[in-house]
């Protein structure tokens, strides 16, 4: 399975807002740190090694 | 009963030997330079393949503390075969949970063998000086071990025929020859440093400090790590028990620690009471046992095998302590190098086959510096976002099981699966289950003809073995590939039977799968046959074997073909 970079979010404006959000009140360093438990949230969702490592070079590319 | 042998206080003679006073000097087909657990287990195995070999050591007292603690399951199952692993299961701590702390919450604990159906532990925790005292007691019931203490190796001359050793004693120097020279003289070699080979890696900016410390308190044998726990903030803490009472503590101190400060008991005092005040132990009272301030890096040497000279143990390889990889995977160096040695000198084989312990054992090493310098970079992290994502994982492993997966304080040493080993015969077979080509033979409980219970490794001997579930025609198979081996190297030939299955009649081995656990871990139907070397490595299987191809799977794993 490739890294899906076309638009796949259900609900893309929801989710963008939900996670600014998240951040509501947060200093820099607790925000980093909610930042690092949701990376790995979502890589353990995702599992397949080859797509995680796709996104990690999709995500240093830029 | 006998009495218990302190061994931390045994002082072995220096004897003087004839060959110290040969005109010319005397040639040997082994020497192994170190009497550690890597060396004198390497000793032992030659010794009982029959091969007589000679053992320097440059000293003449075992370990100096408790140094290497843990030792693993195949470990055992090693000093099983050489005969030693009773002793040291018998007085060693055997343990198999683990529990982990974040500051000063228990984030999970975690079990190392939740299956059963095996007779060694996944560890036992036991001071080196035991080890090595066993091990030396063993050597010492081998006439074929010619165990020479303060015997210094000075220099090393490598020739064509053979290599010259320069040795020096209390009565002065004197030179032996040898066809091989096997370096198990640890992490500062004098063998390495005498022909000038280089060992290479990455060293960690950090120190460490041991405590052993004596205390009777009534607590499981279970290895407790804290990250960042309140009485050590910012650092680590191991906690292991060891017999005698004697408790292992290791905290980790950060680079700018002054070692020499360090060591003075009275600021290690201070630290031991801080954690026991604030961990399930309270005010337990201690003696401090013995102390080391260490630092440590990960590296080996390019090769491991330079002509006539090889190297073995910390001589060849380093590892961080986490995990215990170091002493456990020296001895498997040994082990996977004793049986070779002993078929070159019987001219059973090539030096191809000194290259497959070089090849295999480099790539063994390659695994455990992996997996110790990964959780060494857990432990410690290296950068401040590493360190970030280092918390996040042990923050996110109280509530989610997948987060405990990514917590590393260490992968506790299990030995090498050989995959891509040039000695395996590939599959080709469909199989399921762990038993590839390169993999060490699991055990399980057997029943032998006589009705007695035993253990599957424990069958096998010093030679290859064959494995064979059951069928029609057993003793005509068997019967062709102990022809097949032939000229090439000894076979014993094991048969397995379903528990409960009507007796046949063997002219072989017969072993009873009494409680259905081998048919599961080898994958066996009727027929399948597993060809094992005399270091319990799978190397070739097949659901229908011939004596051809048995044959072509010997030669391979002696690397003839």
């Amino acid at each position: 399975m490739d890294l899906i970079t076309a638009a796949n979010l259900s609900a893309a404006d929801d989710f963008y807002e939900a996670l600014i959000d998240a951040h509501r009140d947060l200093d820099p360093a607790q925000s980093e740190a909610l930042n690092a438990r949701l990376v790995l949230l979502l890589a353990n969702h995702i599992g397949d090694f080859a797509v995680l490592k796709q996104a990690l070079d999709a995500a240093r590319a830029d | 009963m006998t009495m218990a042998v302190d061994y931390q206080k045994v002082v072995f003679d220096y004897r003087r030997h004839p060959d110290q006073a040969a005109a010319v000097p005397v040639h040997h087909p082994v020497v192994v330079v170190g009497a550690g657990p890597v060396g004198l287990s390497l000793a032992i195995d030659l010794a009982q393949q029959g091969i007589a070999v000679v053992l320097l050591d440059n000293d003449n007292t075992l370990s100096t503390g408790s140094r290497a603690i843990c030792f693993a399951k195949r470990t055992l199952e090693i000093f099983d075969r050489l005969g030693c692993g009773e002793p040291m299961v018998e007085k060693g701590v055997s343990w198999k949970l683990g529990k982990v702390f974040f500051r000063e919450e228990q984030i999970y604990s975690f079990d190392l063998l939740p299956e059963a159906g095996h007779e060694r532990p996944a560890f036992v925790n036991l001071q080196q000086y035991y080890v090595e005292g066993y091990l030396a007691d063993r050597a010492a019931q081998l006439p074929l071990i010619d165990l020479r203490w303060k015997n210094k190796v000075v220099g090393v001359t490598q020739g064509d025929a053979d290599v010259a050793l320069r040795i020096e004693t209390p009565d002065g120097e004197y030179t032996v020859r040898a066809d091989h020279v096997v370096a198990c003289d640890g992490s500062r070699s004098a063998v390495r440093q005498l022909t000038g080979l280089e060992t290479k890696g990455r060293v960690f900016r950090d120190r460490f400090l041991i405590a052993d410390v004596k205390m009777l308190i009534d607590q499981p044998a279970e290895r407790w790590f804290w990250f960042d726990p309140t009485f050590h903030p910012n650092q680590s803490v191991l906690l292991h028990k060891q017999p005698d009472n004697v408790w292992r503590i290791d905290f980790q101190l950060g680079w700018d620690a002054n070692p020499d400060e360090e060591k003075k008991p009275e600021n290690i005092i201070p630290r031991v009471k801080a954690l026991l005040a604030n961990s399930a132990l309270k005010d337990a009272r201690f003696e401090l046992e013995w102390a080391s301030v260490y630092t440590f890096a990960c590296q080996r040497m390019e090769k491991f095998r330079h002509g006539r000279v090889l190297f073995a143990g910390d001589s060849a390889h380093g590892v961080s302590p986490f995990g215990a990889r170091g002493a456990n995977s020296g001895v498997q160096d040994a082990e996977n190098l004793a049986w070779k040695l002993a078929a070159v000198l019987r001219r059973q084989a090539g030096e191809a086959l000194l290259d497959s312990y070089a090849g295999e054992r480099e790539y063994a090493a390659d695994e455990n510096i992996r997996h110790s310098t990964r959780a060494t970079d857990f432990i410690t992290p290296k950068s401040a976002v590493s360190r970030v994502f280092r918390d996040a994982v042990l923050t996110l492993a109280k509530r989610h099981g997948f987060a405990r997966a990514l917590v590393n304080s260490g992968r506790l040493s299990v030995p090498a699966t050989l995959h891509g080993s040039p000695l395996n015969t590939p599959d080709s077979d469909r199989f399921e289950g762990r038993m590839l080509p390169g993999a060490p033979a699991a055990d399980a409980p057997v029943r032998h003809a006589d009705g007695s219970a035993g253990w599957l490794l424990r069958t096998l001997g010093t030679g290859f073995s064959v494995l064979a579930a059951d069928c029609d025609g057993f003793d005509a198979l068997a019967a062709d590939l102990r022809a097949a081996a032939q000229g090439l190297a000894t076979l014993d030939i094991l048969r397995v039977t379903p528990a409960g299955a009507p007796h046949r009649a063997s002219r072989h081995t017969t072993l009873v799968d009494a409680d259905g656990l081998i048919v599961g871990r080898y994958d066996l139907r009727p027929g399948t046959l597993y060809l094992l070397r005399p270091d319990q490595h799978v190397c070739a299987r097949w659901r229908q074997a011939s004596a051809v191809s048995l044959k072509a799977a010997l030669r391979r794993a002696l690397a003839l073909a």
